[in-house]
């Protein structure tokens, strides 16, 4: 959604006025520089430190001298030429020096509004503001802007994205939310400590560093691979107890509300209408206890998780509020595929499931880790039926549903005839589910 | 308008099954522009490598080793007889609400795309396509998977195809 230029007709209506990013911002990038010292320093340790002992107190004073004006200027620059405008229609951000760059960001294609605060950003009040549209990346966030007016500004985007009136969405303020869900930090801890990656992970590092150790006794060695793998369990635990810490799901008029993080807040709104996919997660050691992880797919959204960890019971109510009219399909509803699908893939195909229903194309598969995706006809935007030769012997097909956030999901191993009347009449409710669909504009 | 459909297709249905609760779609084939330009694409680059195992062994370490220009040449004759299954299998059809595009001998693919989620038809036309008076046509959906092409029309068919398409696009269309 970028244009390279403002149309002619666009500058005979009255002008717009052109607002600056927050007066911190410049100061977003200065630890970039420090953070390569920091990383070649590391890197190759002996060689910084020849070059350290050969610095003396003036180079370093002219270095410094030269590089922190060089880079203030630089950060003020790009802050002065960085402007952005809310019109009727869209969300314009024009920024370069040299190289100018508009972008146009459409408001009623609006498929997600993303609050950041990363932990220094909270610290001095900031926030970042980023729309998601199809087509739009990194360079087309707004950071930072003062965290009341990013809040002002979502709620602005929101109102004229909903079909308000563009003299009266400046005041129709932040839509009222509903809390519906808040993970507990002791349930996420069990839940992350029930996850197999984590254990997976240390007992690669249990079994490789002894080895290596016996092999090699040489201490870097075993530090070079030790460090990579402690670091993945670390990711897949502490990392993502920090990240989902209080995930707390809220309704409101404008959409879900999704809000999570102990050191960096997010603050996620999925307008209505804009969910392509979910999936309910079901991992081995969680079944026991009955929990769910629902994932979600928006297209042109990086965002892909609405629950880290919910009771099923829970997790299907608030699948139904973020598709309306579904119910997620019991796990007798699921059919299997054939017998004869076990010479295609051997045990797996049990993990294999579908169910069509009124309004939704739902399909499982994994044995041990369960994953049901559900797809609302109405979001299915072509669909495919593939077959190879070994499949073709044994009289099974796979179908692809393929939705607009770039995800398919397949119903895999049917049977060849049920796949055929499958492939035709999933085209034909694909077509007709897009009638009660609600419009872009949801107020309107 | 004419429309290439050389081997037609009432035949074509075998081992397939009918369409429910519908009659047989219309299918038509690519014309046999596209098989010419790609047995003469196979034959040119084999033939050459063909030629050069024979020719540099041969001459190098004697007549017999002149034996492995068989390996390209059996490349060559199996590729002639592959490259017609996989022209055959080719077919498209256009129903009242979406297109139905099947391909493939041994892995078979057939897909559905309701005109209404069509984005974007493209005509394209390389130099050697240009050459034989071939174009494809390609419809992108807003799902990146979605691999819907027509390769080797005839260009006025393409363009036909592309017309039609965008109209019934337009009146049937739907976003994400």
């Amino acid at each position: 959604m970028t244009a390279p230029d403002v149309h002619e007709d666009v500058r005979d209506r009255p002008p717009v006025t052109e607002r600056r990013l927050h007066p911190v911002t410049p100061l977003r990038r200065a630890w970039a520089p420090v953070a390569v010292l920091i990383g070649w320093a590391l890197h190759d340790p002996d060689q910084a430190q020849r070059q350290l002992t050969r610095l003396t107190t003036t180079t370093l004073l002219i270095g410094l001298a030269v590089l922190i004006p060089a880079a203030a200027l630089y950060g003020f620059l790009t802050w002065w030429f960085t402007h952005f405008a809310v019109t009727g229609s869209e969300l314009r951000i024009r920024t370069g020096l040299l190289f100018r760059r508009t972008a146009h960001i459409r408001l009623e294609r609006i498929q997600a509004i993303d609050v950041t605060q990363p932990l220094l950003a909270r610290v001095v009040g900031v926030a970042k503001l980023k729309l998601d549209v199809i087509g739009t990346d990194k360079k087309d966030e707004l950071a930072f802007l003062g965290a009341d007016e990013a809040r002002a500004l979502r709620a602005e985007l929101l109102a004229r994205a909903a079909g308000f009136a563009p003299e009266t969405a400046h005041e129709v303020g932040e839509a009222p939310s509903r809390e519906m869900l808040r993970v507990p930090p002791g349930v996420l801890a069990v839940s992350l400590l029930l996850t197999g990656a984590t254990w997976g992970w240390l007992l690669v590092a249990a079994v490789v560093v002894p080895l290596l150790w016996t092999a090699t006794h040489s201490l870097w060695t075993v530090l070079a691979a030790a460090v990579p793998l402690l670091g993945a369990a670390g990711a897949s635990s502490v990392g993502r107890f920090v990240a989902e810490y209080d995930w707390t799901l809220g309704e409101s008029p404008d959409g879900l509300r999704i809000d999570h993080g102990l050191l960096d807040r997010a603050h996620e709104t999925v307008p209505p209408g804009r969910v392509q996919t979910v999936r309910l997660v079901e991992p081995l050691l969680w079944r026991r206890r009955g929990w769910v992880r629902v994932e979600l797919d928006v297209a042109g959204s990086s965002n892909s998780l609405l629950l880290p960890v919910a009771p099923r019971e829970l997790a299907e109510s608030v699948v139904a509020r973020v598709l309306p009219g579904v119910s997620v399909p019991p796990r007798e509803a699921l059919s299997r595929p054939p017998r004869r699908a076990r010479w295609c893939v051997p045990l797996w195909w049990r993990g294999y499931g579908l169910a069509v229903t009124g309004a939704v194309f739902a399909a499982r598969h994994g044995l041990l880790r369960r994953s049901l995706s559900l797809v609302p006809h109405a979001k299915v935007q072509s669909v495919r039926l593939v077959q190879g030769p070994w499949q073709r012997a044994r009289g099974v097909a796979d179908v692809h549903v393929d939705t607009g956030a770039n995800k398919s999901v397949t119903a895999h191993l049917r049977d060849a005839t049920e796949a055929a009347a499958l492939l035709h009449s999933q085209a034909e409710r694909s077509r007709t589910g897009r009638r009660d669909a609600r419009p872009d504009r949801w107020m309107a | 308008m004419e429309t290439g459909s050389p081997h037609d297709t009432g035949t074509a249905g075998t081992g397939r099954p009918a369409v429910p609760g519908g009659e047989e779609p219309v299918w038509f084939a690519l014309p046999p522009g596209l098989l010419r330009m790609r047995r003469l694409l196979l034959v040119v680059w084999l033939g050459l490598l063909t030629l050069a195992t024979a020719l540099v062994p041969g001459l190098l370490a004697g007549p017999v080793w002149a034996a492995f220009a068989l390996l390209p040449l059996a490349l060559l004759i199996w590729g002639w007889v592959l490259l017609e299954r996989n022209w055959r299998s080719w077919r498209y059809a256009e129903r009242a609400d979406d297109l139905l595009i099947s391909r493939g001998v041994l892995w078979r693919q057939e897909t559905v795309v309701p005109y209404g989620r069509m984005q974007l038809v493209e005509v394209t036309s390389g130099p050697v396509e240009r050459h034989f008076g071939l174009s494809s046509v390609q419809l992108h959906t807003a799902a990146a998977a979605t691999d819907a092409t027509i390769p080797g029309l005839d260009p006025a068919e393409a363009e036909r195809l592309r017309d039609r398409l965008t109209e019934l696009g337009e009146a049937r269309s739907a976003g994400l």
